[in-house]
């Protein structure tokens, strides 16, 4: 094809403007017009639509009648029965999960939420109560048979051997399991546990019973006594399933044609479901050991339900009497909290037996101070205040069935029976912890007291401010004697010796601290805290307790300014010397600061010690650390670095980026962060000088182009490089800075060959292509306002882009560079009318440089000869199989190029249209939908005045024949 | 091919008194129909008495045991020679309880040397060819509820060193003082043993408190009688050194079937005793033991 002769179609862009733009109709105020509010429309509607409709559709229209999906689930939403129970943490047996959802539900119709259950407690429990040492289970089946005389037994033989086998789980056989740790201790029971099911799915109730029976039995066993608790929560999950296996069997048995419902009385209650029920009752009531016998009836204790209606009401008492015949206190005690437990579960109503319960203990307290409790004590080498804390969380239970929802007269009686007892601290750090809070705040005072009259070697009393702060800081005292309980609390605090103990108790007042007081106290706090982690390095072991600090003071201090005054905050901050519970720190600040901190700041010392804050986050950075965690680092960082303003002292900002630079170098979005911090300089410049530089505010904003323009080579994504480039650029040329503009946009065009040609994207590899393409387009655009550099030729800059775009070494198949050939010819179009469409304030583009010269204007139809022969060589070579969709598609977009900005009274223009049209349809490959919309704008085009040839060329279009 | 033959009673518990009418159904279950020789049904109870070895010598208790008592007896032949229909096959009966002349039906009772048992058997006869069938079941009688008042008479005890008898040496012996009540010793069988007992002091700990339950069986006959005590059960109510003043509850349920009310006959007595026992910790063994007179009311 014959070189084509390029002539941009002259444009008056306001014209177009004008004509294209909507006609402005005012809309009345009854008309109908999709923007008006809703709800004036809506009313109106529905009035009509209820006077013509139906009653049926009425109805509907108007619903405020139950939602069908809501009504239906009605509570019990299975997804948070489930959530429920799947908080039970670690060993709950799985098949128990619906259960336990529902057992909880039940028990909050009576007890509520508000009342803490075992299921939090027993993971805590078996957290913190473990052993090293070895231990044993002893399934006791050496059977006495010396007791059991059985000759001449007849038909009641059978009946015997069972009563007797309650006590031997494999006849005649002895399973003891020694040397176990406590992992295998664990597992063990766990195995029970699954052995019981199985045994009772088989039919195995003797079995079932015995295996219940053999592990209660393990309760009375004492040896390893820091074990105990957590034995204690194994053992009474067994309990459990064997307690709720018993009674959803009974129940099954009662519900022969509908099932029984939960509130049945003894009259629905059929005689076998009654004897089946008395049966297991009279064989428990024969298990020879008392502790066996009282847990398992303990157990079973809602199939009383079955037989009477006060079967639970006279069971209560006779049990809680019964503990009284365990001797060891550990054992008894935790007896008690099983009873308690079970007691609030299946009868919440009946608080007697559970203050009986708690009387007997205080009855039987000097127990624990005994002989046989001190021998055993010397026989295990355990001390005291180790052997008082195995106690805490059964009396912490039982307080807490007691105290809950009694009234304030009754919590006061016990408090008084409480210090009746010598030697207290035992129960009084129960009561503390079990009270409710407001009722200890009130009495902060009194606790104090007897805190200090405690016996000093008996329970520790860091575990007693412990609880006391832990009441405190959930419930005001009053507020006269805030300081002073401070004071008093702190004076023994400070004395604890051991770091982790002093530790443990004082994070826990940090929060009393922060919640009453100022940032004075709280420093001093912070200060003595430093003063005992310090030597030797103990807060290498306290690290979750100091964070804690740190979070709690977080929660209660916002403003940072505030924070950073403490003189010990810093301090306090160098303790976390491991760099990874540092780091975690230092990031939740950095989030506190982000959410509260509203305006931007200047504050030297908040800005002084964040810098130090983020440089420490910046740090720990290295080669090995996980993309997204660079990415979270940064993005605290850049949060910082946006809140910090100078206001209208631009030079200082300016300089607190280049200090950033330097701290953050590792991080790129920092980087390309600080690039945009300073560009936005560069226009608040702009902005306050209105557009008009003074000598100083030009230098100012030059500062500014050079500080981005040394920054951004040492990016390493390519895109970020080039994006900013462009935008710095367009900074710069708003600012009248043209050189550096000009290097800005060189330098853009100058990597363009490094881009690769494929880049990752969120960890994939992708074809760069794609961005590429948008970034050029961007850049051409951007390329109008820019005006030539006099020593340069014309069109400097568009030319070195298309020469770059010229060597690029594009994918191959690829029609990338032939579209942004395509795509320049717009912007040669619009670089030859005579008013720009858009032009940059203050700076003058090349319409006015030139003027409109005709040798520019010629320069500019030579260049897009140049470019259209070069799209009408691509097209050539796509002339074969594969390439011809491509080809059409290229076609049409030349064609619809110059439709738009070619001057198509020129004859050959006209014609290559016609042809790049016919092109574009020759294979059938184009849109048909497009060709008829684009054939219809070329007809309405040529209905205006002075477009004949435009309606001649549209009789010369024709469509693609639908064959 | 298999038929299965099985009695069920009316009453879940299987429990009857002298004088009520014994009703049930004898469920027959067969794939085909089965041809038979006549079904019949036998109530009996009767009273096994056995010699122990220690009384009389080894050989005598083997071959001497003495002749069972028959205290009722009863046979009907429910279905006639014929075919029972194949599927299942539900006959009710009745058995009215009663006794010939001044025989008293005993109560229920599962003991060593005496056995009182009352049983219903199911008998299908069948032709040469194929096994007969025999299905028996026990059922308990409960002796009516006896006339008059239960005076619970309740015993106050103490065991102290100096109460004790059978002591070899007393001066081993280590100090202490337990004081205790049992509520009633004239018990209803049916409701539990009751009562307290408080260590108030004991130079050596305590390792277990408990009560055994015991039965003293008796069996006269003409060469004489044997008398033997035997443990039926063993209920521990405190373990380890227990709070010393605080009262620990003595509470026992006397079981089913190996208990029934104290029964005195010409041919042999059934009476039962608990015993207290305290076990110390040097395993010292004191024993406090109350006679019990159980009834049924």
């Amino acid at each position: 094809m014959a070189a084509v002769q390029w002539h941009s179609r002259a444009r008056n862009y306001d014209a177009e403007l004008q004509s294209c733009r909507l006609e402005a109709v005012p809309v009345e105020f009854g008309d109908y017009h999709p923007l008006k509010p809703i709800t004036v429309t809506e009313s109106k509607s529905r009035k009509g639509g209820r006077k013509g409709s139906t009653s049926s559709s009425s109805s509907s229209s108007s619903s405020v009648a139950p939602d069908p999906l809501s009504s239906m689930l009605d509570g019990t939403d299975p997804l948070s029965l489930f959530a429920a129970a799947s908080e039970t943490p670690g060993l709950s047996h799985g098949g128990a999960a619906g259960e336990l959802g529902r057992k909880r539900k039940e028990r909050e119709e009576e007890v509520g939420t508000d009342f803490e259950p075992w299921s939090a407690k027993r993971g805590e429990i078996l957290a913190r109560f473990t052993t090293t040492e070895k231990l044993s289970i002893n399934l006791f089946m050496g059977s006495d048979k010396g007791k059991a005389p059985s000759p001449g037994s007849t038909v009641s033989e059978k009946v015997r051997t069972r009563l007797e086998e309650l006590d031997d789980l494999e006849e005649g056989s002895q399973r003891e399991l020694l040397n176990l740790s406590q992992q295998d201790y664990v597992n063990r029971i766990e195995e029970l546990n699954q052995s019981l099911k199985e045994a009772w799915a088989s039919d195995q109730k003797v079995k079932a019973l015995k295996i219940v029976i053999q592990c209660s039995k393990l309760l009375s066993d004492t040896s390893v006594i820091q074990f105990y608790p957590s034995k204690f929560v194994l053992i009474t999950d067994i309990l459990d399933t064997f307690g709720r296996l018993v009674y959803e069997r009974i129940w099954s048995m009662c519900a022969d044609s509908r099932p029984l419902p939960e509130s049945f009385s003894v009259e629905d209650v059929n005689d076998t479901a009654k004897e089946t029920c008395l049966n297991w009752f009279f064989k428990i009531a024969s298990i020879r050991e008392l502790i066996p016998r009282l847990y398992v009836e303990a157990a079973i204790l809602k199939c009383n339900r079955f037989l009477s209606r006060d079967g639970i009401q006279e069971t209560l008492p006779r049990l809680t009497a019964m503990i009284r015949g365990i001797g060891d206190p550990l054992v008894a005690v935790y007896a008690r909290a099983y009873l308690c437990r079970v007691g609030m579960e299946v009868a919440p109503h009946l608080k007697d037996s559970l203050n009986k319960n708690f009387f007997d203990l205080l009855g039987s307290f000097r127990q624990i101070h005994g002989d046989s409790v001190q021998n055993q004590l010397v026989l295990q080498r355990v001390e005291i205040p180790v052997y008082l804390t195995l106690y805490s969380p059964a009396i912490h239970w039982i307080l807490q069935c007691v105290s809950y929802r009694a009234p304030e007269a009754l919590l006061t009686e016990m408090m008084e029976r409480c210090k009746q007892l010598g030697n207290n601290a035992l129960l009084l750090n129960s009561v503390m912890w079990a009270f409710r809070a407001e009722f200890v705040a009130a009495r902060a005072t009194d606790f104090i007291g007897m805190i200090k009259d405690c016996d000093e070697a008996g329970f520790p009393k860091h575990l007693l401010f412990g609880s006391l702060g832990r009441s405190l800081a959930c419930a005001d005292p009053p507020e006269s004697e805030r300081l002073p309980i401070l004071n008093e609390a702190w004076k023994v605090i400070t004395k604890v010796r051991s770091p982790q103990d002093y530790i443990n108790c004082a994070e826990i007042w940090v929060e009393f601290t922060c919640r009453h007081f100022t940032k004075r106290e709280v420093n001093t706090v912070l200060a003595d805290i430093i003063k005992h982690m310090t030597p030797d390095r103990a807060f290498e072991d306290a690290y979750p307790q100091l964070q804690s600090v740190i979070k709690k003071i977080l929660t209660y201090f916002h403003d940072f300014s505030v924070l950073f005054s403490m003189e010990r905050f810093l301090p306090f901050l160098d303790m976390f010397q491991k760099d990874s519970v540092r780091v975690e720190v230092c990031r939740s600040i950095m989030e506190v600061f982000i959410k509260y901190q509203q305006e931007p700041t200047r504050d030297p010392v908040i800005l002084n010690a964040l810098l130090h804050v983020c440089k420490t986050m910046h740090d720990s950075v290295n080669a090995l650390t996980l993309e997204d965690e660079k990415r979270s680092l940064a993005l605290l960082i850049n949060g910082f670095i946006r809140m910090v303003s100078f206001g209208r002292d631009f030079e200082q900002q300016l300089s607190f980026c280049v200090e950033a630079r330097a701290t953050f170098c590792n991080l790129e979005p920092v980087m390309v962060q600080l690039i945009h911090t300073v560009n936005q300089l560069a226009m608040e410049t702009w902005r306050v000088m209105r557009g008009s530089h003074s000598r100083k505010t030009a230098a100012f904003v030059r500062a500014c182009a050079a500080y981005s323009f040394i920054t951004i080579p040492s990016l390493t994504s390519i895109f970020n490089r080039l994006n900013l480039y462009l935008l710095s650029g367009q900074v710069a040329l708003a600012n009248q800075c043209l050189s550096q503009a000009d290097a800005f946009l060189k330098a853009a065009v100058s990597i363009l060959p490094e881009v690769p040609r494929s880049i990752s994207v969120e960890g994939k590899l992708r074809s760069s292509e794609a961005f590429l393409l948008d970034f050029i387009n961007n850049f051409l655009s951007t390329l109008l306002v820019v005006p030539d550099h006099p020593e340069q030729g014309v069109l400097y800059l568009v030319r070195g882009l298309l020469n770059m775009v010229q060597d690029y070494t594009w994918e191959d198949n690829s029609d990338a560079k032939v579209r942004v050939y395509i795509s320049a010819l717009p912007l040669l179009a619009a670089l030859s009318q005579e008013s720009y469409l858009y032009s940059i304030p203050k700076v003058d583009s090349n319409e006015t440089l030139y003027g409109g010269d005709p040798k520019f204007v010629a320069e500019i139809n030579k260049l897009c000869e140049t470019l259209i022969g070069q799209v009408l060589d691509h097209l050539k070579t796509l002339g074969r199989d594969e390439g011809l969709r491509r080809q059409s598609s290229l076609a049409f977009s030349l064609f619809g190029c110059l439709l738009a900005h070619g001057d198509l009274r020129n004859n050959k223009l006209n014609q290559l249209a016609v042809n790049l049209w016919n092109l574009s349809h020759k294979h059938g490959f184009c849109d048909t939908r497009t060709s008829v919309r684009t054939l219809e704008y070329v007809k309405h085009q040529g209905q205006q005045a002075n477009m004949n040839h435009i309606s001649e060329m549209a009789q010369r279009l024709s469509l693609q024949s639908r064959a | 091919m298999s038929t299965s033959l099985d009695i069920r009673l009316k009453r879940a518990n299987k429990v009857y008194h002298e004088g009520e009418v014994l009703a049930g159904v004898v469920v027959i279950i067969c794939k085909e129909a089965v041809q038979h020789q006549g079904i019949s049904l036998t109530m009996e109870g009767i009273v096994n008495l056995q010699l122990s070895s220690k009384s009389v010598g080894v050989f005598e208790a083997f071959y001497n045991s003495v002749k069972p008592i028959q205290l009722i007896t009863s046979n009907i032949e429910v279905v006639k020679p014929g075919k029972v229909p194949g599927g299942k096959t539900e006959i009710p009966f009745e058995f009215p309880l009663h006794v010939k002349g001044n025989k008293v039906l005993y109560e229920t009772y599962h003991g060593v040397f005496v056995n009182i048992q009352y049983t219903l058997r199911c008998d299908m006869k069948r032709s040469l060819l194929a096994k007969d069938l025999s299905k028996t079941c026990e059922f308990m009688v409960h002796c009516q509820p006896q006339k008059g008042k239960v005076l619970p008479g309740p015993v106050d005890f103490t065991i102290t060193p100096e109460t004790l008898q059978n002591v070899r040496e007393r001066s081993s012996l280590p100090k202490f003082l337990i004081r205790g009540r049992l509520n009633a010793t004239n018990c209803v069988i049916t409701q539990p043993l009751t009562g307290e007992l408080v260590v108030e002091s004991s130079e050596v700990p305590i390792k277990s408190i408990e009560l055994q339950l015991v039965r003293v069986e008796t069996c006269g006959c003409a060469e004489g009688y044997a008398r033997d005590a035997t443990e039926i059960q063993n209920i521990q109510i405190a373990e380890g050194d227990v709070c010393h003043g605080l009262p620990i509850p003595i509470y026992m349920v006397f079981p089913r079937l190996f208990t029934c009310p104290t029964l005195e006959t010409t041919n042999f007595k059934v009476e039962f005793e608990v015993n207290v026992v305290i076990v110390l910790h040097d395993d010292h063994l004191i024993t406090e033991n109350f006679p019990l007179k159980l009834c049924r009311v």
